[in-house]
């Protein structure tokens, strides 16, 4: 944990720290009652382990973690599913680095890898279409995952190809959008969220109209928020401030970055290339309506699910979790980390066993880097 | 791969598929300029842009890049995007 005096500007981050415990004091949240707030994006919740804001804020506000990181939320189908591709002969399987060590039932793609398949780890998914080219016996196949963030990336990519017409090269699309799976968690009726701190970075893909609905239908408060510590203070300042007048807007407090309206070639680009599967399934959240993308029709020649016959377009193919795994309820907010049977019992970010212990924007891993002392103090 | 990294355009590349050279911390990286481009691809050259999986999606002012930079490098993000182009450089390379 970190103290005030170390962020850029301590004397800023200490009177945002006291406006908020009189903000929480008026809407009357304390420890036992307290007002939950949902960072949705997980680079947000690494930074607020990072910087220990949880502990820095007044007690009577409760962070409940949010499904924004693509990797944790990644069901085990999906996982074997690349390992089966990556398995078929003349294939070169390319991925983000994140995506290579989370299990399926086969092992992770680094495991397939070690067993003499030929998986790379590329940073842009136009390393892989330059694969393609340098390779053209070979069938190269990037993994698409991620939010809105990296949606753009692969639309772009998979046009260059078609632009090109080359043939060796297509897209594992597992692509998933952010409001889908928020009505989902506001539909659930056990859910008792009071206010979100909305994805910066993919905020400035889609812009801040998205989440209308959340204002408008829900009588929620949401602020798109930057990355900073000082800029997640001050967002669930602004969350508060609503929550006290009685007011459910949509803010943006990172203006510099994310655009009302988002960025339009990204956007024309996920349209054109895109469109929403009817249902997808979320580890953990199970199946939400129209939150995953598929490749349109006119790009068939370039989707590894119809060169290959595997995926959504093969039909969908349920994996129970491990046993004793409870990804699932700790993504929803129901338990704690800590409080999973497998937590650093058979599950450490050496050896996952769920998905949020891969990635370091996954709740459990969060818990397991920072939480040593705070963990033997719950 | 969620977050984007700070990097500085310092020249064009491809003006047809609208590619640019940017230098992320000291490590050049060939980037897409697609989403970012406004008029002449030029213009861009000593711009700042925040930077996702190979593609510029944003522009942003020096003062923020270096902010940014600040918050990613607390988080070890700034690390683990450099690494990823260096692996991914070497992906194109070899056989593994």
């Amino acid at each position: 944990m970190r103290y005030v005096e170390e962020f850029r500007d301590p004397k800023a981050a200490r009177a945002l720290i006291a406006r908020i415990a009189e903000a929480t004091d008026a809407i009357g949240a304390t420890r036992e009652e307290p007002v939950r707030i949902m960072e949705i994006c997980g680079g947000h919740t690494h930074a607020i382990f990072r910087y220990g804001l949880d502990k820095l804020v007044h007690e009577g506000i409760e962070f409940i973690h949010g499904p924004g990181c693509p990797v944790c939320v990644l069901p085990m189908a999906r996982v074997d599913e690349c390992v089966e591709i990556a398995e078929k002969p003349g294939v070169i399987f390319t991925t983000f680095g994140d995506a290579m060590r989370v299990p399926g039932t086969k092992g992770s793609l680094m495991q397939a890898k070690a067993r003499g398949a030929d998986v790379r780890m590329v940073y842009s998914p136009l390393d892989a279409l330059e694969l393609s080219r340098r390779n053209p016996d070979r069938e190269v196949v990037f993994f698409g995952l991620g939010f809105e963030t990296t949606t753009p990336s692969t639309a772009l990519t998979l046009l260059q190809a078609a632009r090109e017409q080359i043939p060796n090269f297509s897209i594992f699309c597992n692509h998933i959008t952010v409001p889908p799976p928020l009505k989902a968690l506001l539909d659930d009726p056990w859910m008792m969220l009071d206010g979100f701190v909305g994805p910066g970075h993919v905020s400035m893909v889609i812009g801040v109209h998205p989440y209308d609905f959340i204002a408008r239908d829900y009588g929620k408060p949401i602020v798109v928020a930057g990355f900073e510590p000082l800029d997640l203070l001050q967002s669930v300042l602004m969350v508060l401030e609503q929550i006290r007048e009685g007011r459910a807007e949509v803010k943006n407090q990172y203006a510099r970055v994310v655009p009302e309206h988002g960025n339009p070639v990204s956007l024309a680009a996920i349209e054109e290339v895109y469109e929403p599967r009817p249902s997808f399934e979320w580890r953990g959240l199970g199946e939400i309506d129209a939150s995953g993308l598929r490749i349109r029709p006119a790009f068939a020649a370039w989707d590894a699910e119809e060169k290959f016959g595997i995926g959504y377009a093969a039909g969908p193919r349920h994996v129970e979790e491990p046993e004793g795994c409870a990804c699932g309820q700790v993504m929803t907010g129901r338990i704690k980390p800590t409080a999973c049977p497998r937590f650093g019992n058979g599950c450490s970010p050496e050896t996952p066993l769920g998905a949020l212990m891969v990635s370091s924007e996954g709740a459990c891993a969060a818990y397991w880097q920072y939480g040593g002392a705070r963990v033997a103090a719950e | 791969m969620c977050l984007g990294i700070p990097g500085r355009i310092v020249a064009i590349t491809d003006e047809a598929r609208q590619m640019a050279m940017a230098d992320v911390s000291g490590v050049r990286r060939e980037v897409s300029v697609a989403c970012v481009v406004d008029g002449p691809l030029d213009a861009l050259v000593g711009e700042w842009v925040l930077i996702h999986v190979g593609f510029a999606m944003s522009l942003i002012d020096e003062a923020e890049a270096a902010r940014t930079l600040d918050a990613l490098r607390e988080l070890g993000e700034a690390q683990e995007a450099l690494d990823a182009m260096a692996e991914g450089a070497k992906s194109l390379e070899g056989t593994t």
